[in-house]
């Protein structure tokens, strides 16, 4: 005779443990939202703002208006060149180019830079700014009778196609930019070939039962745990001093103009990023192919296919999805890193764009990093900025991300 | 039996790790005859199947003694390619597993895998006559590239045996082809298993006695011990085995008293 199992439903107590469970899940998720907002609010909030701006010499005195600046007229542009340029300067300037073969664009930027050479002498985020308008008015008549109230975008078009410059207003970020997609090129162009083979060679071909290749997955497993500056040291060890005369160009030929700089150059930064993000690039690569049904490969080998046909024509297509989106979150990554791009030798204060492997660089968070570190408030505003645009490229890579998860999911549903 | 096997086990001895799976199976499975493999759960009925065209080789721990002799070889032999073993001994898999691509490539790969040296036409050819083989040309005539995922189960298992045809192999090892399907497709099945025989040597697996019965020539039963290891019991024409079966073991199991 069987038992009969006496029940004690109390069902009450086990939807009151449910409830406790979803709450402390919203909770969680809550607190993960609000603390992402503070940050969005924080970079916003310094990113947009008055400003209390001084001049030289009043645009309004000369009739300009700073917002249309390049569209005024050619003749007037020249005019107010030709009678507030020091006569030295305007021979120094011509000499380079004549005026009058420049455009309306450099000449608006001269009379900018050269004749009404804007200063900011404060600055208010965005929130305060909108808050109290007529406060910060006055308290700028009252501390700085000279000086002008003007509603900055700190995150402009001139901002993201200037280089950096040491005049705030004047400071751009197409530098860093530039060294940050070099980077980013540079770093995918090792770790991804690298990574993918790696992880094909540990999922498919190596035993597992064997020590050695154990050995290998635990290693791999801990060095995507190794801190980034770890790499920086190793990557300055390595491709700055040890493999110099590849990393420097100097093989190639190509240490010519002053734009190279001995082992400190973006593919010696690149190379580290690599480094560093290969370990995630591997593991997520392996997650992908290890995804992939053991039915397929079978039905694959029971055609007589190689070992490599199975993996060639059905392991890899069916992981890409896979090792694409894990390999562009591995590169986001690699994109917001600062400390091995310091010990690898990134410069702070460069103007020239990045033109081949072998260039100086920076990048962006070392602009960020160097913007934050500088004491006038007016940097404050400008690291903002750059933030700002870091985000911007981090999420239009991660959109890449689920652009190409979602094509290649429509792909196989055909 | 005259005639020479299409392929024979002398005693097979399989081990996964330390635990023997099957045990001293000796066995001839006749050329163009359906053969089908009986016996309860965990006897090593897949094991048997998949020792007779290597893939066991892609179980790390698997382990395999004994002989497997095909056309006069040892497929175990050294000098012996696993990749001709399994174009040459083609196999069908429980879950339908088309490739997640056209149904045309789903035919396709694997003759072009295999070295296939010819025009675009003839290639069609080989696709379509695989496909009417397995009884499927009719059904998806008008859409071979469409992906084969949206077939029904019944018309991919026939994909994976048209899959499988293409390449002509001289055996084809099916374990438990129509399990996931419903009866009619799993019908259809048997008759196509009818229809291959004239050509092809079919070794199937299948838990169904019905099925066993109603399309197999010979039919072998398979046990397990106390230590869990599978080992042939008996082997013979279908009509004799379910009609009068020699052991015992066999009529219990028959007749639904075992396992
Ligand atoms: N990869 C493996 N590793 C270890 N043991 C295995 C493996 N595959 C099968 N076995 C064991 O070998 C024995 C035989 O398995 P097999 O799959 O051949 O049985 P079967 O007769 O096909 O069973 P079923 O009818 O349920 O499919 C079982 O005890 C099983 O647990
Ligand atoms: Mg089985």
């Amino acid at each position: 005779m069987s038992v009969r199992p006496r029940f004690d439903p109390n069902r009450a107590a086990r939807h009151r443990r449910a409830r406790i469970g979803m709450v402390v899940f919203q909770l969680a998720t809550l607190v993960g939202i609000v603390v992402l907002m503070a940050l969005l609010y924080n970079i916003i909030n310094n990113a947009f703002g008055l400003a209390a701006i001084e001049y030289r010499i009043y645009p309004a005195t000369l009739g300009l208006d700073l917002e249309t600046l390049p569209q005024t007229p050619r003749e007037r542009l020249l005019e107010i060149l030709e009678t507030h340029l020091s006569p030295g300067l305007r021979r120094s300037l011509e000499r380079t180019r004549p005026l009058t073969q420049r455009s309306n664009e450099e000449l608006a930027a001269l009379v900018l830079e050269r004749v009404l050479q804007p200063k900011v002498l404060d600055t208010w985020p965005l929130v305060p700014s909108l808050l109290h308008t007529q406060d910060i008015v006055a308290e700028v008549h009252a501390r700085f009778p000279q000086a002008e109230v003007r509603w900055v975008r700190w995150l402009n078009t001139r901002f993201l196609t200037r280089p950096q410059s040491s005049a705030p207003l004047r400071a751009g970020v197409r530098t860093a930019i530039l060294g940050s997609l070099w980077l980013v090129v540079i770093t995918a162009a090792t770790a991804l070939p690298l990574g993918v083979a790696a992880a094909i060679y540990l999922e498919e071909y190596a035993r597992k039962d064997r020590w050695y290749n154990r050995l290998i997955q635990v290693n791999i497993n801990n060095l995507a745990g190794v801190p980034s500056i770890i790499y920086g040291i190793l990557g300055l060890a390595i491709f700055v001093r040890a493999l110099e005369p590849l990393t420097s160009g100097a093989v190639f030929g190509a240490v010519a103009e002053g734009v190279t700089a001995n082992g400190r150059t973006v593919l010696s930064g690149g190379l580290t990023l690599g480094l560093l993000v290969l370990p995630i690039v591997i593991i997520n690569a392996q997650e992908a192919l290890r995804a992939v049904p053991n039915s397929l490969r079978e039905a694959a080998y029971a055609l007589g296919a190689t070992k490599w046909q199975v993996v060639w024509h059905h392991v890899l297509p069916e992981a890409l999805p896979g090792i694409m989106t894990g390999t562009i979150l591995a590169l986001s990554r690699a994109l917001g890193e600062t400390a091995p791009l310091v010990v690898v030798g990134a410069s702070t204060f460069i103007t020239f764009d990045p033109v081949h492997p072998f260039s100086k660089f920076t990048a962006l968070p070392i602009q960020i990093y160097q913007w934050t570190a500088r004491p006038q408030p007016v940097f404050r505003n400008l690291a903002a900025a750059a933030s700002l645009t870091l985000l911007l490229l981090l999420f239009l890579s991660n959109g890449i991300a689920v652009y190409i998860r979602h094509r290649a999911r429509q792909r196989r549903l055909v | 039996m005259t005639e020479t096997p299409a392929v024979e086990l002398r005693n097979l001895n399989v081990y996964y790790g330390s635990f023997q799976a099957v045990r001293d199976v000796t066995l001839a499975f006749p050329k163009h005859k359906v053969t089908a493999i009986i016996g309860p759960s965990g006897c090593g009925k897949s094991t048997v199947l998949r020792s007779i065209n290597r893939m066991n080789d892609l179980i790390p721990n698997a382990r395999i003694e004994g002989e497997v002799i095909f056309e006069g070889k040892n497929i175990y032999d050294p000098d012996v390619d696993p990749v001709e073993v399994r174009r040459r001994i083609g196999m069908v898999f429980q879950k339908p597993n088309p490739f997640p691509k056209s149904i045309y490539e789903n035919v396709a790969w694997g003759v072009r895998i295999n070295g296939f040296r010819g025009t675009k036409s003839q290639l069609d050819d080989i696709v379509e006559e695989a496909l009417r083989a397995a009884a499927l040309w009719d059904e998806v005539k008008d859409k071979l590239h469409q992906n084969a995922l949206a077939l029904s189960g019944g018309q991919q298992q026939r994909l994976c045996i048209a899959r499988a045809i293409a390449v002509k192999p001289d055996i084809i090892l099916m374990d438990e082809p129509a399990s996931a399907l419903d009866p009619i497709a799993t019908l259809r099945i048997e008759d196509l298993m009818r229809d291959l025989v004239q050509n092809y040597t079919i070794i199937v697996v299948t838990h169904n006695m019905q099925q066993a019965a109603r399309v197999s020539d010979y039919t072998a039963f398979f046990s397990t011990d106390e230590s869990r290891t599978g080992f042939l019991v008996e082997f013979g024409p279908t009509a004799q085995i379910f009609t009068n079966p020699k052991d015992p073991r066999t009529e219990a199991y028959i007749t639904g008293r075992f396992g």
